[in-house]
């Protein structure tokens, strides 16, 4: 049996634990201090040694992206952490950012510290107010504390960080549209390369890191590569916040080394909802492959998600039992990348758009067997001919349903409407009427 | 410009301030449609006029910009912001009943606003809570695990001019200005308000203080 492992998690139930003095108290900013008495290449090769690796989705080696940044030339550097979190499941970085900032903030000073970025910037998406209070107040405690600013704790270090606020968009998520959006301007993304570390904020140096990845870089310079490497797979190293959604008795946070199943989780999070059976789920949030009670015992990390077919992306484990209509739910996240594509690249701007009118045609019934090949061909001609990853991401659920639940689909065609009751998957109760004309945005 | 002399002068301290942020003046500009929004109530002409002076930029500029964006609004927004999370795990968990009911007692749709100006209505994105749906926001701020009874006693409550807590938030929801005021990167004084985590936030450490686990050395494998 896996343990939970909450590091990152570890004081979100103390008392006012978003507070500089909380954190201080459970160890708190000791990191840093150690950290400014290194030399920043040895810190580099430390989180290079522990193997860490994104945790924003694509899982690419946190230290190995810092060292790609060229020597220093004298002029500025950036980090410029995402903190965008929008894709569909994804729901760890606000709540750790909510209950405890301040993780986070020493992240950036040491990180920062490490690549040796005098100006940090953190992108939060902007439909979270209270998010980006807290954070601000951080911000500004360390300031007062001198963990950031002129000369941080006698270092000759300094560091100063701009936490900016997003305006809804979920494509400014990928790293680039990010850094043209931090700009000021329209978030689409750019060419690569010239890759971030290169040319990315202002055209220079940049490196671009989730909340999550910098958060847990504190812990790694307290407790030591052995410490982290001890927790995880093979190459699936540390620990990461597990996101249990749906139709779980208690869904929320599950902070576990990387490996873990989901059938451990599951047990841990009570079960399924009313002893219900488990139908499908998403590994890593909507854009990732969706799996089956076939995959229970695949461990969570990179490499085993990756061979059975889908990707650990964010750990965003979306969990719908048997009431819930896959042609429903897959219907719903393509309209969602069909609302969030940039408009840059025709594949996923004019794919999408046919891929939502094919679906919902099929979800009310008013499908032929025709529009479930077409679905397919639609998909072919938008994955791995996108300009970026969401053309690909908005592939993925249609194209694993079919090939898990291709008769459901067919059901649909064939009795003319949804064989599903909606109202059996809510929460609470209520007598669902024919449901064929949802008021769609 | 229309702007009175006082609320221009604090427009002009402000995005001031905002500008210092950055190294790039441009990188401003999102903030200060932020700010804009916080004295009018949307993305007026003026504002748009006056982060281009601002930023030495064309009005055609800055409005490319602020369309591309949905927080931004190009007509007046309601005094409250209020969204019904309809992505896939919200809408499946009952957050398409809860817009149903919701659009029915405003008796707007998507992206209208109700005629006394106090309710702009929304279908929202997941909104990073998947773990409370089915989720509402009101000006962004939390509104955990609602259920159709719960989610119209808001929006009554909102009608009716009372003061609404989210769940995870400050004490009362402030207003679009008052929030778009703190986008542009302006506390508040709110930020102790409120819990520091809901119940799933909580669930594996919970889980694990149960279970005795810690994160020790070889005590994670
Ligand atoms: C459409 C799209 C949306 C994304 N959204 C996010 C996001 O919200 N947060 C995030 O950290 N990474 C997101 N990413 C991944 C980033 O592009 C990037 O890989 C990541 O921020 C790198 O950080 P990491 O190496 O620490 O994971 C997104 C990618 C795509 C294609
Ligand atoms: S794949 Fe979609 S989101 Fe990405 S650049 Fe093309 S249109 Fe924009
Ligand atoms: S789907 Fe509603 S918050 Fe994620």
């Amino acid at each position: 049996m896996t343990e939970l492992a909450p590091v990152l998690s570890a004081i979100w139930d103390q008392d006012k634990s978003w507070k500089r003095d909380t954190y201080v108290k459970s160890g708190g900013y000791s990191a840093l201090k150690k950290a400014l008495g290194m030399e920043p290449n040895d810190l580099v090769q430390m989180v290079k040694d522990s193997g860490l690796r994104g945790r924003g989705g694509a899982g690419f080696p946190t230290g190995m992206k810092w060292g790609f940044l060229p020597p220093d030339d004298g002029g500025p550097r950036y980090l410029v952490v995402n903190a965008d979190e929008s894709e569909p499941g994804t729901c760890k970085d606000i709540p750790l950012m909510m209950a405890n900032p301040n993780v986070l903030i020493e992240g950036v000073a040491i990180t920062s510290y490490a690549i040796g970025c005098n100006h940090a910037f953190i992108y939060l998406r902007g439909e979270v107010v209270h998010v980006y209070r807290r954070l601000l107040q951080a911000v500004r405690e360390a300031y007062e504390a001198g963990d950031l600013g002129k000369n941080i704790h006698g270092s000759g270090f300094d560091l100063d960080v701009t936490v900016h606020a997003g305006a809804g968009a979920y494509i400014c998520g990928e790293e680039t549209a990010l850094l043209d959006s931090l700009e000021g301007r329209r978030g689409q993304p750019r060419l690569k390369p010239p890759f971030p570390a290169v040319a990315g904020l202002y055209a220079r140096p940049t490196v671009v890191n989730n909340v999550e990845s910098v958060a847990s870089v504190p812990a790694i310079v307290n407790n030591g590569v052995d410490w982290f490497t001890d927790m995880g797979t093979e190459r699936s190293k540390g620990h990461g916040l597990f996101s249990l959604s749906g139709h779980v008795e208690r869904p929320g946070q599950y902070e576990a080394p990387l490996g873990i199943t989901l059938r451990e989780l599951l047990e841990m999070a009570g079960g399924m909802r009313g002893g219900k059976k488990l139908k499908f789920w998403t590994p890593g949030g909507s854009s990732t492959p969706i799996f089956t009670d076939e995959h229970l015992d695949t461990p969570l990390d990179y490499e085993s998600v990756g061979a059975a077919g889908s990707m650990l992306g964010t750990r965003a484990l979306q969990i719908f039992d048997e009431t819930t209509c896959v042609v429903r739910a897959v219907t719903r996240w393509t309209e969602f990348y069909k609302h969030e594509s940039c408009g840059k690249c025709t594949p996923c701007r004019e794919g999408t758009f046919w891929l939502t009118q094919i679906l919902k045609r099929l979800e009310a019934g008013k499908g032929t067997d025709a529009d479930i090949q077409q679905l397919l061909d639609t998909c072919d001609s938008i994955a791995g001919r996108s300009f970026c990853a969401l053309g690909d991401g908005a592939t993925s659920s249609i194209v694993s349903s079919v090939k898990l639940f291709r008769e459901e689909y067919e059901r649909h065609v064939t009795e003319g409407a949804c064989p599903f009751d909606h109202a059996a998957s809510a929460l609470f109760d209520y007598s669902s009427e024919p449901t064929t004309e949802e008021a769609h945005a | 410009m229309t702007y009175d002399e006082s609320t221009l002068k604090q427009l002009l301290a402000d995005a001031e301030e905002i500008r210092g942020r950055y190294p790039v003046e441009r990188s401003a500009l999102l903030p200060m449609l932020h700010l804009v929004q916080s004295v009018d109530g949307y993305v007026s002409p003026d504002g748009i006029q006056f982060c281009a002076e601002q930023l030495g930029l064309t009005a055609a500029e800055v409005s490319a910009v602020a369309t591309f964006y949905t927080q931004y609004k190009r007509r007046p927004n309601g005094e409250f912001q209020v969204g019904v999370c309809t992505n896939t795990l919200c809408a499946v968990m009952g957050g398409d009943e809860i817009w149903k009911r919701v659009s029915e007692r405003c008796g707007v749709g998507h992206d209208e606003t109700t005629a006394d100006g106090k309710i702009s209505l929304e279908r929202l994105e997941c909104n990073a809570a998947c773990d409370f749906a089915p989720v509402m926001m009101v000006n962004w701020e939390f509104f955990d695990n609602m259920t159709p009874e719960t989610a119209l006693q808001l929006v009554d409550d909102i009608l009716d001019g009372k003061p609404v807590k989210p769940s995870r938030g400050p004490d009362a929801v402030p207003t679009f200005k008052e929030v778009s005021r703190v986008l542009a990167g302006f506390e508040d004084g709110r930020a102790d308000q409120g819990p520091a985590a809901g119940e799933p936030t909580l669930a594996g450490l919970q889980s694990a203080k149960d279970q005795g686990w810690k994160p020790a050395k070889g005590g994670a494998k």
